[in-house]
């Protein structure tokens, strides 16, 4: 058809400058993101390499049923899910109090905001390095803090029970202050006429708080907390894998450095993939189900 | 008259706070002081402990100041090779990638503020959709590995070219900071598309620009999973993997052949050499934290305006 031609040459005449300027990034996507997602095949499937993913024997199931047989699949599960939880619960309400409580100080704001924002600056690496050098048995200060206070003995980097505190604290003295950069933000958009009529009528800070303040965050706490749900199951494995030692893996291995492990190191390609799904997918549900759970509670969703 | 000075009064002193008030600021303020010194200790804790004798050191006598100089410590990090070539791999893994970073971003960014470009939604959801979902570490593996990018320099910067998350806050910027008469009266003289992007719009985005460099930079530079996962060759290793190796695998070497007491010396030795390291390590961040803190602000504000 003549016209629809036309507006394809007339579509094409306007747009081919805008896509020609989005292309690199449009295929480093496609090349990077989506390329991979056909391997996503690859866990159903008996990976031969010298076939490629196409030629691969189709297996159905197998490697799933095979990651449920597994005893360690309830372990990994479950420490990724207290993991999660645990950081969810102790450090998402900290930043938030952090920012309400920063919102009263009237000297030395901006003097506390560069010295909280700096350890988000602070490599993963080096983070734990400290907790390491910190928490070492006979020279860390840490290590002879706690045994003053009472603690029975050195061995805070062994015990697999200390592992999830050592974690979270460490998490939340590195980004409690970065993480508190939105709601900051948030606060200085309340309007202060409400504050000023609050006081007239007597309202004290904490009143004030209660009732301005929190509710001028709301959205911006309610967004933060999906995208936190979404994650659950995407614990820092960077952070985890680097806290890993012989003893504390009872704890410690969480989804993700489980198939680090099994498919990188020792190269199960089809299996690791796998049980990558399981984790992707889990994840994608929570967090549809975080946000429609958001949409109806508070009329403030994601998409 | 006795009232409207009471006014007047009220007016100046709109701070003039109850019992309970006053009792919040103090416990706030405490909280506050409190808060920065918990924060700030263990910085200054390393700082100080690369400049302290290693006997204090192990020994914790060390507590705010260091009981005995000593400097051999950076000596000895700046003679070890492989601290060496990880920080020069990293400064050139830093600087191609961030360089690639924004080549990817920022065109690829106007394109999608644009809100005549054709097809817009559906693009921007091929974008928006890998936040959410991805094929696994294990598939981008053999993909990286079946076209030959492992162990080579090009693992480091290529696979993350793009972080969508930053393509949209570039994205934000443009649409707030760039205004349609703008385009109209550039098009109005003639200018393309390409024109526009190259001479109107990115000369515009200087602070933008300064943003990404700072978030794409500080990512490539504190980054090291990558490094453990695709490269293979020591020889490659950027400094946070040669800083693993250093400080929680141990891998700095004592001979135990020595008699005890200078085995003892030596190990001392080396756990105080860790902390020099971590500043090393940490000094370009550090150095540009004062500057860079702003743009990473500001970028934390514009991608929350709406993504």
């Amino acid at each position: 058809m003549p016209g629809t031609r036309a507006f394809l040459r007339r579509w094409a005449r306007h747009n081919w400058q805008l896509y020609a300027l989005a292309l690199p990034s449009l295929a480093c996507v496609l090349l990077f993101s989506y390329a991979p997602m056909y391997g996503v095949l690859l866990a159903f499937k008996n990976f031969n390499p010298r076939v490629g993913i196409m030629g691969s024997q189709w297996v159905g199931m197998k490697y799933f049923r095979q990651f449920f047989s597994t005893s360690i699949v309830w372990t990994t599960i479950k420490n990724t899910v207290i993991l999660s939880l645990y950081s969810l619960v102790a450090s998402f309400p900290v930043p938030i109090i952090f920012a309400l409580l920063l919102n009263q100080v009237k000297r030395g704001k901006r003097f506390i905001q560069t010295i909280t924002y700096a350890p988000n600056f602070i490599s993963t690496v080096v983070l734990v390095s400290m907790i390491v050098l910190f928490l070492a048995p006979s020279s860390g200060f840490l290590t002879k803090a706690l045994l003053s206070m009472g603690m029975r003995d050195a061995l805070v980097l062994v015990r697999p029970e200390y592992f999830r505190t050592l974690y979270i604290v460490s998490g939340i003295w590195q980004s409690m202050g970065f993480s508190a950069i939105l709601y900051i933000a948030a606060l200085t958009g309340v309007n202060p006429e409400l504050h000023e009529s609050a006081m007239i009528d007597g309202a004290d800070i904490v009143r004030r708080i209660w009732h301005i303040d929190i509710p001028a965050i709301l959205p911006t706490i309610v967004i933060m907390l999906i995208l936190a749900i979404g994650g659950i199951l995407s614990v820092g494995y960077e952070k985890v894998y680097l806290m890993q030692n012989g003893m504390n893996l009872s704890v410690s291995e969480v989804i993700s450095t489980y198939v680090f492990k099994t498919g990188i190191q020792n190269a199960q390609y089809s299996f690791a993939t796998a049980v990558g799904i399981f984790n992707s997918v889990v994840n994608l549900l929570l967090l549809v189900a975080a946000n429609s759970a958001a949409r109806r509670a508070a009329q403030t969703s994601l998409f | 008259m006795n009232t409207s000075v009471r006014a007047v009064t009220r007016r100046r002193h709109p701070m003039r706070m109850g019992a309970s008030d006053r009792a919040f600021t103090i416990c706030n303020t405490a909280l506050m002081a409190a808060v920065t010194l918990l924060i700030l200790y263990p910085l200054y804790y390393i700082v100080v402990a690369s400049i302290s004798d290693p006997s204090s050191v192990a020994g914790g006598d060390l507590l705010l100041f260091p009981p005995k100089w000593f400097f051999e410590g950076y000596a000895t990090a700046f003679g070890y090779a492989p601290l060496l070539s990880g920080y020069r791999n990293s400064l050139v893994y830093t600087a191609l990638g961030t360089a690639i970073n924004l080549i990817l971003t920022m065109p690829g960014a106007y394109a999608l503020s644009r809100r005549d470009m054709g097809g817009r939604g559906a693009v921007m959801f091929v974008f928006t959709f890998t936040m959410f979902f991805s094929g696994g570490m294990i598939p981008l593996y053999l993909l990286l590995r079946g076209l030959r990018l492992t162990n080579t320099i090009w693992v480091m910067v290529l696979p993350g070219g793009v972080s969508v998350y930053n393509l949209i806050v570039v994205r934000t910027f443009f649409m707030s900071a760039i205004s349609q008469e703008l385009l109209d009266a550039a098009r109005i003289d003639g200018s393309s598309d390409f024109g526009f992007f190259f001479k109107i719009a990115l000369p515009l985005a200087k602070t933008i620009i300064a943003v990404m460099v700072v978030f794409y930079a500080v990512g490539h530079w504190n980054s090291y999973f990558n490094a453990i996962m695709y490269l293979n060759d020591r020889s490659k290793m950027p400094l946070q993997a040669v800083l693993r190796d250093l400080l929680i695998l141990n891998t700095i070497t004592t001979d135990m052949r020595v008699n005890p007491a200078e085995a003892a010396e030596k190990m001392k030795r080396a756990d105080q050499l860790k902390y020099c390291v971590i500043i090393l390590a940490s000094l370009p961040v550090m150095v540009l934290y004062p500057f860079a803190q702003k743009f990473f602000t500001q970028g934390v504000m514009i991608g929350s305006l709406k993504g």
